[in-house]
C-alpha cells in the first residue's frame, strides 16, 4: 500500500516537474469534424414521437447543425410547394424549426446561404434548398440541410496526399500514435489487471475514463479553478474512490454470491450506462476542452513537430507505465497482484489477502483510468462518449497482448495506437477506430491468447 | 400533474411500433442467448445491415420496396456467416467483444465517406418506403380510449406486431423440435452435446443466422416507421436496450422478449413522461433538470433496470431460475 501511494507520489512530482514547458501560446489544435446538419427522428427521439400527442396536422421540421454539430440559431426556414410559399420558420436556440402544413403533398424547404454563419456553406451546389419531400397524412417530416465547413466542399472526403512527403508524415503519425497508444496502455493495464484477477470484463472502465476527464473539468472551472494539474489529481483520487467503492458496494457481494461472470458482465454493461448517463446530465453532451494549455504552439524537431503539452502528456504516460511495472515486480503488493491473477486459490492459500488485492487493483485501475481520461481530454476534448470510444480500443488492446497481462495491455495500446495513426495515411481518419477493431478481430481469428497472453482455452 | 395522461402515454408507448420493433429484434436476441447461449453483444450491427439493404435498393437503384427486404435478409445471412466462422469457436466473454466490435465497424463502415454514394453517409437517406405505406388498409387514424394511433402508424404495429408472434411461434415449434433440443443442450453442456456427434459450430451457427435475420427484419421496419435512416441510431447502446428487454422479459421463454418489450416500453415512456410534466409544471424546480436532460436520465435507469435485474432476479418476469445457468463455459 505505502509503495502505491509513494508511486502515485512521485507520478505527481513528475507531472508538476514538467509543466513549464507547457506554456507558450499559438496555434490552436483542433480535429476538424466533418460537416452535419441532422434531422429528426434521431436516436433517443423515438419515445419522444409516440409520447407527444399525435397532431392531425401535417409539418416539416428539422434540427439545424453547423458541422462543428453546433446548432445555428435564428435561420429562416421557407417551405414551398410548386413554387408558392406555405410559410417559414425561424430555428430557435437549439437549431430547431418547423412549419406547419396544410395537408400531405410535396414541399420543398430551402434555407437563405446568406444567413449561415461565417465559414459554414451548404455542402453541395444548390444544397440549400432541398425539394421533393414527400409528407405523407399525420406526419411530421424531417428535412436534413447538409451544411460543411465551407472550403471543405464536396470532394473533400479522403486525406489529401499532396503536402508533407509521406515520411514526413509518418514520422509525424508515429509520434501521434505513440501518444495515443501511451494514453489507451495506461487506461487498458487497470482493464487488464481486473480481468486477471477477477475474470471480469468490466465494461464500465471506459466510463472511469469519463469520469475522471469530467471531474477534472468541473474543479479546473469556476467556482474551484483550480490549476489542470491539481485538478487532474484530485480527479484520479475521485476516480479511484468510485472504482473502490463500486468494487465494495457491487462486485465484492457478487463475487460472495459466487455470481456468474455473464451475470457480472451484464451488471457491468448496467452500470456502464448508470454513469455515462449521470454525466451526461451534469455535463451536457457538448464537447468542451479544458481552459489550461488548450492553444500551444507546436515546437518543430525537424522530423516531426510536437506541442509541449503533448509532449508532457506522453512522458508523464510512460513514466506511469514504468511505475506500474516496478510497482507490480517489485513491491508486495505488485507482488500479490501477480499471484492472484496466476492462481487466485494458491495465493489465498499462501496467506494472500484475495479480496484486499482485488480491492487494490481496482482502486489503481480506477485512478489510472482517470488520469488517462483528462490526458485524452487535453489531447483531444471532453465530452461524455469518450470513454465508451477508448474503451473499444482499450479493448483491441488488451486482447491484441493478452487478456490479464499487464505489460501485454501496454503493448497491445502501443500497437492499437500506432495502428490507428497509421491507417490515416491511405484511409479517412474517421475510419481509424475501425481498423483498430479490425485488427482486434484477426487476433481474435489467429491468436486469441494475444501476443503475451497464457494459451488457455478460449474457444 | 395530469396522472391520467401519462398513464395513457405509457400505454401508447407500450404498444406503439417501436415496441413492436424492439420485441421482433429481441425474439432473435433470444434465440441467441436464451437457446444457444450466445453473447451476442451485435445484434444492432444485423439490425443495421436490415435497414439498410431495404433502404439502399430502393434510393439507390430503384428497386421495388420487397426486394429491398430480402437483400436486408440476404445481408443478415452474409454478415453472420462472415460474423460466425471466425468468433463462434471463441469463449462467451470474447464473442461477446468480437461481436460489439464488428457491429461498431459496421456502423463506422456505412458512414463512412466511402459509403456516401449508397448510404448517404452520416447524412443519411429518406423517403424509400412509400411501397408500404400504398399497401395501407387502415384509412383513418384509430383513437380507442388512451390508443390513439395515426393510420401509418397503426399499420407498422400491425405488421410488427403480426411479425413478433410469428416469429415467436417459429420459435415455439424449433425449440420444441429434435433440432432445439440439440441447441439447448449446447448451451448446457457443449462438449456433453459434442460428445453426441453433434457439430456445435454448425448448430450455433444456425441459430446466429436465424437470430440474426429476425434482427434484420426488426432492422427493416425500424427504417420503414421511420422512413429516415443514418447510421448513427444503430449505436451499441440499442443492442444494451435489447438485452434488457429480453432480460426483463424471462430469457429462454418464448413469450419473455414481448413481455419485455412491453414492459420496458412502458416504463420507459411513464419515466419520460412523468419527468416532462414534472419539470413543465414546476414540480422539479427548472434549476434542477431541463427538459432536454430527460433522455439521458431514462437510460440512465435502464442501466440501473439492466444492473439491479441481473443481481437480483436474472431470470426476469417469466423466467425460471433454474432453467437458465448463468454461467461462461
Amino acid at each position: 500500500m505505502r509503495a502505491r501511494v509513494t508511486s502515485l507520489f512521485a507520478a505527481l512530482l513528475l507531472t508538476v516537474m514538467l509543466v513549464p514547458g507547457a506554456a507558450a501560446v499559438g496555434a490552436s489544435h483542433s480535429p476538424s469534424t466533418t460537416a452535419a446538419t441532422v434531422a429528426v427522428p434521431s436516436q433517443g427521439d423515438s419515445a419522444e414521437t409516440t409520447t407527444e400527442p399525435e397532431e392531425a396536422a401535417e409539418s416539416l421540421r428539422g434540427s439545424i447543425r453547423g458541422p462543428d454539430r453546433q446548432p445555428i440559431p435564428g435561420l429562416t426556414v421557407t417551405v414551398t410547394q410548386d413554387g408558392t410559399e406555405v410559410g417559414t420558420a425561424t430555428t430557435d436556440d437549439r437549431g430547431q424549426w418547423e412549419v406547419p402544413l396544410p395537408g400531405p403533398g410535396t414541399y420543398s424547404a430551402s434555407l437563405d446561404p446568406a444567413e449561415l454563419p461565417e465559414g459554414v456553406a451548404p455542402r453541395t451546389e444548390g444544397g440549400e434548398t432541398v425539394t421533393g419531400v414527400i409528407v405523407r397524412p399525420g406526419a411530421n417530416q424531417g428535412v436534413i440541410f447538409q451544411l460543411a465547413a465551407s472550403g471543405e466542399g464536396d470532394d473533400g472526403s479522403a486525406p489529401v496526399a499532396s503536402g508533407p512527403s509521406f515520411v514526413d508524415r509518418f514520422l509525424q503519425l508515429t509520434v501521434e500514435g505513440i501518444k495515443f497508444g501511451a494514453i489507451i496502455a495506461i487506461t487498458a493495464v487497470g482493464l487488464s489487471l481486473v480481468f486477471g484477477t477477477t475474470r471480469l470484463i468490466n465494461f464500465a472502465h471506459g466510463e472511469f475514463v469519463t469520469f475522471g476527464a469530467v471531474m477534472a473539468f468541473f474543479l479546473s472551472v469556476s467556482p474551484l479553478n483550480l490549476p489542470l494539474i491539481v485538478a487532474a489529481v484530485l480527479a484520479m483520487v475521485l476516480t479511484a474512490l468510485l472504482a473502490g467503492v463500486l468494487d465494495l458496494a457491487v462486485w465484492r457481494p457478487m463475487r460472495r454470491q459466487s455470481a456468474g461472470l455473464i451475470q457480472q458482465f451484464i451488471v457491468a454493461i448496467g452500470l456502464a450506462l448508470v454513469i455515462r448517463h449521470v454525466l451526461l446530465v451534469f455535463f451536457g453532451s457538448r464537447r468542451r476542452g479544458y481552459d489550461q494549455y488548450n492553444v500551444q504552439q507546436a515546437l518543430d524537431f525537424g522530423l516531426f513537430r510536437i506541442t509541449p503539452r503533448d509532449i508532457a502528456v506522453t512522458l508523464v504516460a510512460f513514466a506511469i507505465m514504468g511505475l506500474v511495472a516496478f510497482m507490480l515486480q517489485r513491491t508486495r503488493i505488485g507482488k500479490a497482484m501477480r499471484a492472484v491473477n496466476d492462481n487466485e486459490d494458491l495465493a489465498s492459500a499462501s496467506g494472500i489477502n484475495v479480496e484486499r488485492v482485488v480491492l487494490m487493483v481496482w482502486v489503481l485501475g480506477g485512478a489510472l483510468a482517470g488520469l488517462g481520461g483528462v490526458m485524452l481530454g487535453l489531447t483531444q476534448t471532453v465530452f461524455t462518449d469518450m470513454g465508451f470510444q477508448l474503451l473499444l480500443l482499450m479493448f483491441a488492446a488488451v486482447i491484441l497482448g493478452g487478456l490479464g497481462s499487464a505489460y501485454g495491455a501496454m503493448i497491445g495500446a502501443l500497437v492499437i495506437g500506432l495502428i490507428a495513426q497509421y491507417s490515416t495515411l491511405w484511409f479517412p481518419s474517421s475510419l481509424q477506430n475501425m481498423w483498430a477493431l479490425l485488427v482486434m478481430i484477426l487476433v481474435l481469428l489467429f491468436r486469441p491468447q494475444g501476443i503475451l497472453g497464457r494459451r488457455e482455452r478460449v474457444g | 400533474m395530469d396522472l391520467l395522461s401519462i398513464l395513457s402515454n405509457s400505454l401508447r408507448g407500450a404498444f406503439g411500433p417501436e415496441a413492436a420493433i424492439y420485441a421482433l429484434a429481441a425474439v432473435g436476441l433470444n434465440l441467441h442467448f436464451g437457446y444457444t447461449g450466445l453473447l451476442n453483444f451485435g445484434q444492432v450491427g444485423f439490425m443495421l445491415v436490415g435497414a439498410y439493404g431495404t433502404a439502399v435498393p430502393v434510393v439507390a437503384w430503384g428497386l421495388p420496396l420487397w426486394v429491398g427486404i430480402l437483400i436486408g435478409i440476404a445481408c443478415a445471412i452474409a454478415l453472420a456467416l462472415l460474423l460466425g466462422v471466425p468468433t463462434l469457436r471463441l469463449r462467451g466473454d470474447y464473442l461477446a467483444i468480437a461481436t460489439i466490435a464488428a457491429a461498431e465497424v459496421l456502423r463506422y463502415i456505412y458512414r463512412s465517406e466511402w459509403a456516401e454514394p449508397l448510404t448517404g453517409g452520416v447524412f443519411g437517406i429518406t423517403q424509400f418506403a412509400n411501397d408500404f405505406y400504398d399497401f395501407n388498409p387502415f384509412s383513418g387514424p384509430f383513437v380507442v380510449g388512451p390508443f390513439n394511433f395515426s393510420a401509418n402508424a397503426l399499420w407498422v404495429m400491425t405488421v410488427g406486431w403480426g411479425g413478433t408472434l410469428l416469429a415467436c411461434g417459429l420459435v415455439a415449434l424449433l425449440i420444441h423440435s429434435p433440432w432445439g433440443r440439440v441447441l439447448r443442450s449446447v448451451r448446457e453442456d457443449e462438449q456433453a452435446a459434442r460428445s453426441l456427434g453433434k457439430n456445435i459450430f454448425s448448430y450455433k451457427m444456425q441459430s446466429l443466422i436465424l437470430g440474426g435475420v429476425l434482427g434484420a427484419l426488426a432492422g427493416s421496419l425500424m427504417a420503414i416507421n421511420t422512413q429516415a435512416l443514418t447510421p448513427d441510431v444503430f449505436m451499441p447502446i440499442l443492442t444494451f436496450y435489447l438485452w434488457t428487454i429480453m432480460i426483463l422479459g424471462g430469457a429462454s421463454r418464448i413469450m419473455g422478449p414481448v413481455l419485455g418489450a412491453i414492459v420496458f416500453w412502458f416504463l420507459l415512456t411513464f419515466l419520460d413522461s412523468l419527468l416532462r410534466q414534472a419539470i413543465g409544471t414546476g414540480v422539479i424546480p427548472s434549476g434542477w433538470l431541463e427538459s432536454s436532460d430527460v433522455g439521458a436520465i431514462r437510460f440512465a435507469f435502464v442501466g440501473l433496470g439492466l444492473m439491479l435485474l441481473m443481481m437480483f432476479r436474472p431470470a426476469g418476469l417469466l423466467g425460471k431460475q433454474k432453467e437458465l445457468r448463468l454461467d461462461v463455459r
